[in-house]
Parts: structure tokens; sequence; C-alpha cells
């Protein structure tokens, strides 16, 4: 009877020990960034915007059927134009007025109204539909290049990281010789030559994103270099060693994993300036060629007419501020994942 | 036939056989990659070790312990002599062909703060070299791995914590958990206690003991606590300044040092007991730069009964019976 009682106490002492109570569930480290990322507003702003122009741009036009990427608005429209001619005669002046009617195919350049919500353009393209189909262009380039920017780099500078030596000398070298390369001229260069090879207008921005690709995954590379150099000296690297693992998997899953912080912001805030890019190309007439749509062609159209510029404003400005809402967002989202990924930051 | 002597004992008994292992580090190297100056880390060590035997190494820090352990698990390439594992020389296998015999050898670190990867679970670091390794079939790895966990004193239900969440003593346990995962033989020791608090060490040094004679392990134990050693070992190996001075069983090294480094480093083991006289021997000066080492005897610098012929030659290591050995001119003289 003692003995057992002895027992039963030696047995509570033992579960005394144990630090953490089995009921406890502490928080995985994804869950505390995520948690840390929602407490900040500026992060839910940039959530917000991000994913509302997702569902505009890809679930929109499946709502909104009433008008086509490139369905022009042929319920013609009258145009009025007045001439005045001033004549001379004995010394008093007749004035000429003259209003001429002209019935045109296109109803271009409508105000906003019921059947267009944002009027249409000079060409008599729905406005608000191409809004939509320009934020699929946008979204879809810039995660493409950015994914394989981000696959590139991790690629290249892992393996430069972790090797060291000769490697990590010439692949350097050549994120230095691509760094130096001028952007926008040889995107020039390029678009010319697509142009002359005739390939198809909706691919040639694909074929120009994939150079953009080319050109800025040295940024990445340099990112997760610089992290693997670091961490391939922890110690938990030296076990990994000494368990015998390969070298792939030492890079993959010990040490990219990592990396995974810094590398989930450069994409957010690489994906914002890729859409800045793709809107530039598109402005400077590189990138999407009318008919199709995209926003950087859509602010274009004021450079055909001045007109437009002054008095059209709604043929342009929504085109900017997609834009801007697309780029500020990813840069709100990557600032917060930022500060939210910071293991030293308050909880 | 000296040399076929040893051959022959090793083949049977010896697990682990180091032969005249030298370690360097280059300090300054010239333009054209030449090493100009170099760190001796680890200069002409030989010992051998029989399974199921642990072999305490002891020295002051920076005396290359850590590194000879390292360097026979070649985490570090050698730079002269000859690693003997199982009767095979591994001294110069590829990293490849290392592979399958990494778990057949193990470490466990000093600090169990840096050497767990800080974004798996417990579950994760100790199933992963069980997968990689093929230990048992894949449907059965996560019963093995609760085995183990429960062999080493883990609960079951740390298997989805992270290592953050744990304290020093139970990430030590995690460590020899993961070291044991893959079945090895031998397992490198790397002063696994002196980042643990007193009590701590105790339950840890108990779990190796234990775990010994489950497993039937070969330890080589690193450490420069020598109550931690004189518990654990049953070979004693002493280094100073990167050799080492004296090897033999833990009876006749604690009964009868021959070396005066080990006598002065016994002399400092602290007693528990306030009404017994320490006689403590105070070396004098700090240890040389390894880069830059005595001539002579490397401890003669310091060494209370130095003579002579210390500074001069370099004295042999040699067998004084019984496997114990050391390596003083004082012993020479009779």
């Amino acid at each position: 009877m003692e003995e057992i009682t002895k027992n039963e106490v030696i047995e509570d002492t033992v579960e005394d020990e144990v630090p953490h109570d089995k009921t406890v569930r502490l928080m995985s480290p994804t869950r505390m960034v995520v948690r840390r990322f929602f407490r900040s507003k500026l992060s839910i702003v940039g959530l917000i915007m991000v994913v509302g122009l997702f569902i505009f741009s890809f679930l929109g036009p499946l709502i909104y059927t009433e008008w086509g990427e490139i369905e022009l608005d042929e319920s013609g429209k009258t145009e009025y134009s007045i001439s005045e001619t001033t004549y001379t005669v004995n010394g008093e002046e007749y004035t000429i007025r003259q209003t001429t009617e002209k019935s045109l195919k296109d109803n271009f350049l409508a105000p906003p109204s019921k059947e267009h919500i944002l009027g249409t353009d000079n060409e008599g393209y729905d406005i608000f539909v191409r809004l939509m189909y320009g934020g699929r262009i946008s979204l879809i380039v810039s995660f493409i290049a950015v994914f394989l920017i981000t696959i590139l780099g991790v690629i290249l500078g892992g393996i430069a990281g972790f090797f060291g030596g000769a490697i990590d000398n010439i692949i350097m070298r050549l994120c230095d010789i691509l760094i130096c390369l001028p952007g926008v001229p040889i995107l020039l260069i390029i678009s010319t030559i697509l142009d002359a090879s005739g390939i198809d207008a909706k691919y040639r921005i694909y074929l120009l994103m994939i150079y953009l690709t080319f050109i800025s995954w040295p940024g990445t590379a340099r990112l997760v270099r610089g992290q693997i150099l670091s961490l391939r000296e922890q110690e938990y690297m030296v076990a990994a060693e000494a368990m015998g693992y390969s070298t792939s998997r030492k890079i993959f899953k010990h040490l990219v994993p990592n990396v995974m912080p810094q590398l989930i912001v450069q994409m957010s805030l690489s994906l914002g300036s890729m859409i800045l890019y793709e809107a530039t190309l598109s402005y400077l007439n590189l990138g999407v060629k009318a008919p199709y749509a995209a926003w950087g062609t859509m602010i274009n159209i004021i450079s055909t007419n001045q007109d437009i510029l002054q008095n059209h404003l709604n043929v342009w400005v929504p085109a900017g501020i997609c834009i801007v809402i697309a780029v500020l967002g990813f840069n709100f989202i990557g600032d917060g994942l930022r500060d939210a990924l910071d293991p030293k930051a308050r909880r | 036939m000296a040399e076929e002597k040893i051959q022959e004992q090793f083949d049977t008994e010896a697990i682990l056989e180091v032969r005249n292992l030298r370690k360097c580090f280059p300090i300054k190297k010239s333009f054209t990659g030449k090493v100009k100056q170099e760190l001796i880390a680890v200069d002409n060590v030989s010992f051998k070790l029989k399974a199921g035997e642990t072999l305490g190494i002891v020295g002051e820090s920076g005396c290359g312990k850590t590194t000879l352990g390292r360097t026979i698990l070649k985490l570090h390439e050698s730079n002269g002599g000859q690693i003997i594992f199982e009767g095979q020389d591994i001294t110069n296998l590829k990293s490849s062909e290392m592979r399958e015999i990494r778990k057949k050898m193990q470490i466990i670190f000093q600090d169990p703060y840096s050497s767990l990867p800080p974004r798996s679970t417990v579950g994760g670091i100790l199933s992963e070299p069980v997968e990689v390794h093929n230990i048992v079939p894949k449907s059965q790895v996560k019963d093995y791995v609760l085995d183990l966990m429960d062999k080493c004193g883990l609960r079951d239900y740390y298997y989805e914590r992270y290592p953050h969440e744990f304290s020093g003593g139970q990430r030590q346990r995690i460590c020899i958990a993961r070291a044991l995962s893959v079945n090895p033989k031998l397992v490198i020791c790397d002063e696994p206690v002196s980042a643990l608090d007193v009590s701590i060490q105790a339950q840890i040094i108990n779990l190796l003991k234990k775990l010994q004679q489950e497993m039937n392990l070969t330890y080589l134990f690193i450490s420069h606590d020598l109550s931690v050693v004189k518990f654990i070992s049953d070979k004693i190996g002493v280094m100073y300044l990167g050799s080492m001075v004296e090897f033999g069983t833990k009876e006749d090294i604690f009964a009868n040092p021959l070396h005066p480094y080990t006598e002065a480093l016994f002399s400092a083991i602290p007693q528990p007991d306030p009404d017994v006289k320490m006689n403590r021997i105070i070396l004098k000066g700090d240890i040389p730069s390894p880069a830059n080492p005595p001539k002579g005897c490397r401890f003669h610098t310091r060494c209370p009964k130095a003579m002579d012929i210390c500074s001069e030659v370099t004295p042999e290591y040699r067998d004084f019976g019984n496997g114990h050995c050391a390596a003083c001119h004082l012993l020479n003289k009779d």
C-alpha cells in the first residue's frame, strides 16, 4: 500500500517537470507572421487593393459582359462641325457660319453613361471593360516575370552562396554585367526586331517580359547569396553535413526556407515594379499593341489627340488610377510582410 | 613489424583508429593562393578506440579538441595522417562516398541553440535523416521517431513543436535523438553539456550513458570539464596545443598521471569537501599561440619541471605499458 503511494508521488513530480502544458498550443512561426501582418492597417489596405484588382480584372469580365475587349460600339454617332468664314466686302465684315452634320459608324469618345460606365475611347471601345482586360495582362505578366526572376535568382544565388570560390565569382560577375545593361534602349531594339519578325501582338509583351526577367534576376540572386553566405556557417548546417545530406537537399531544404522571409518581401516589392515596367512598355508602344488593351496603352491615347488630355479625362485617368492602386497595393503588402517577418519585432 | 601488429589489433578490436592526424588552417595566403602562414590545430594525434568504449578528450580551450572531433568526421579535410573507421581508411574518401559512412558516425554539438534548424518541427528534424538514409520503411518512420523520442526523454506531443519552444536541456535531447536516429556506431560528443546548467548536465550525461548501454554506442567525448570526463570515460586523452600529451585508461591516468600538464590539470579539479587541502599546481603564463608554437616540447614554456632539452627536442610519444602513452622527456630519463 505504501509503495503504491510512493510511486504516485514520483510520477507527479515527473509530470511537473514538463514546462509546456499539453493543452496549450504554441503558435507556429507562420501563424505568428500572419497575425503580425494583419495587425498593421496599411498591409490590410494593400491586401484589399490587390485582391480587389484581382477580382476586378479576372472575375469582372465574366460578370460584366455587355462589351468585349475589342468590341467596337457601332451604334453610330453624329458629329457636328462648325466652320466660320469671314469676308470683307467694301469695308464691312461678313461672317458665314456653316454647320456640317456627319454621321459616323463608331460611337467614340462617348461620355460616361448607362451603356458605357466610363464612356468610350477614341476608337469606340468601352473603357471600363478594357480596364479589366488591361489588369489581366498587367497582373499575369508581372506574376510570370516575378516567378521566373525568383526561380532563377534562388537557383543561381543559392549555388553561388553555397559553393563559393570560382562558381561564386562567375555568377556574381555575370550579375554585375547584367546590372550594367541599360534596360530601355535594349528593349527598343528587341521591340523593333519583334515588329520585323511579325509576331502576334498578343505575345510580344510576354517575350519582352522574359527579357526583363533575364536582366532582373541578379537582384534576387544577390539577396539569396548574401543570406546563404551567413546561414551556411550556422551549426545546423554542419549538422546537416554530418548527417550526410546531399548538396541539393542542403541548399533547397535547409538554406532556402530560411531565406524565404526576405524572398517573399522582395517578390511582393518587385511585383509592383514589374507592373510599372509593363505599363511603361505599353505606354511607349513597345509592349501590348492596339487593338489589345493594357493600362499603358490606354494612357498612351492622349498622345494622339490633345483634346482628349484636356476634355476627356474619363479616357485616361482610370487607367492611371489602376496602375497607382496596383503598385501601392503590392508595396504596402511588401512593407507589411517585411515588418511581420522581422523576428525582432514586438509580438 | 610494429606497423603490422597495430593493423591486426585494430582489425579485431578498434572501431576507430587515428594515426598521426594533422589539421592546419591557413592564416595568410599569398596572392597566388600559396599558404604563407598556418595555424596547426591538430598535430600528430594518434589513438585507438574500441567499440563500446568512451574516450574522453580533455584540454584547455583552443587546444584543438573540437577540431580533432570534426576532422575525424571529415567535416574538415585533414592535412596528413590517417583516419580508419571499422577497418576502412576514410581519410581520402570523396564526400559522396562519405555519405554512406556518415550514418555510422554522428556528432552532438556544444550549442543546442544553433545546431537545430529553426524552421522545422522536432518531428521534421528527426524524421529527415531516417528518410534520407532509409533506416526504416516510409510507413514506419513516424513510429520509429516517436520511439526514439521516448528513449531520449522527449514527450510524443513535442513532435509538432519548433526548437525555439524548448529549453537548452530539451534541445540537447533533440540533438541527441537526431544523432541517434540513423543508428550510428560512433558518436562524437563535442562538449555536449558545457552550454547547460549543472542539474541538466547530470541528466544529459546519464541519458548518454543509458543510451550507450542500450544501443552499444562508442563515444568520443570532448570536454573541458574533468569531473564529467571522469564520470563517463573509459579512456582519457589529454591534449595541449594541438597534440596529445597523454593517453590511457581512466584509472591509470587519474592514479598515475605521467605528463606534468596532466598533473597540473588534475590538480585543478575542485574538491567539494572544504577540509581537503588542495595541492594546486599553478601554471605560469598563457597558452602560446598555435600559429607560432614553441620549439621542442610545446609545454616547456609553462612546465614547472622544464629542462634544457625540452626547448630543443620534441619528446617522443611512447607507450609506457598497458596502453598508457605520454610524450615527456622526464619519462625518458629513467
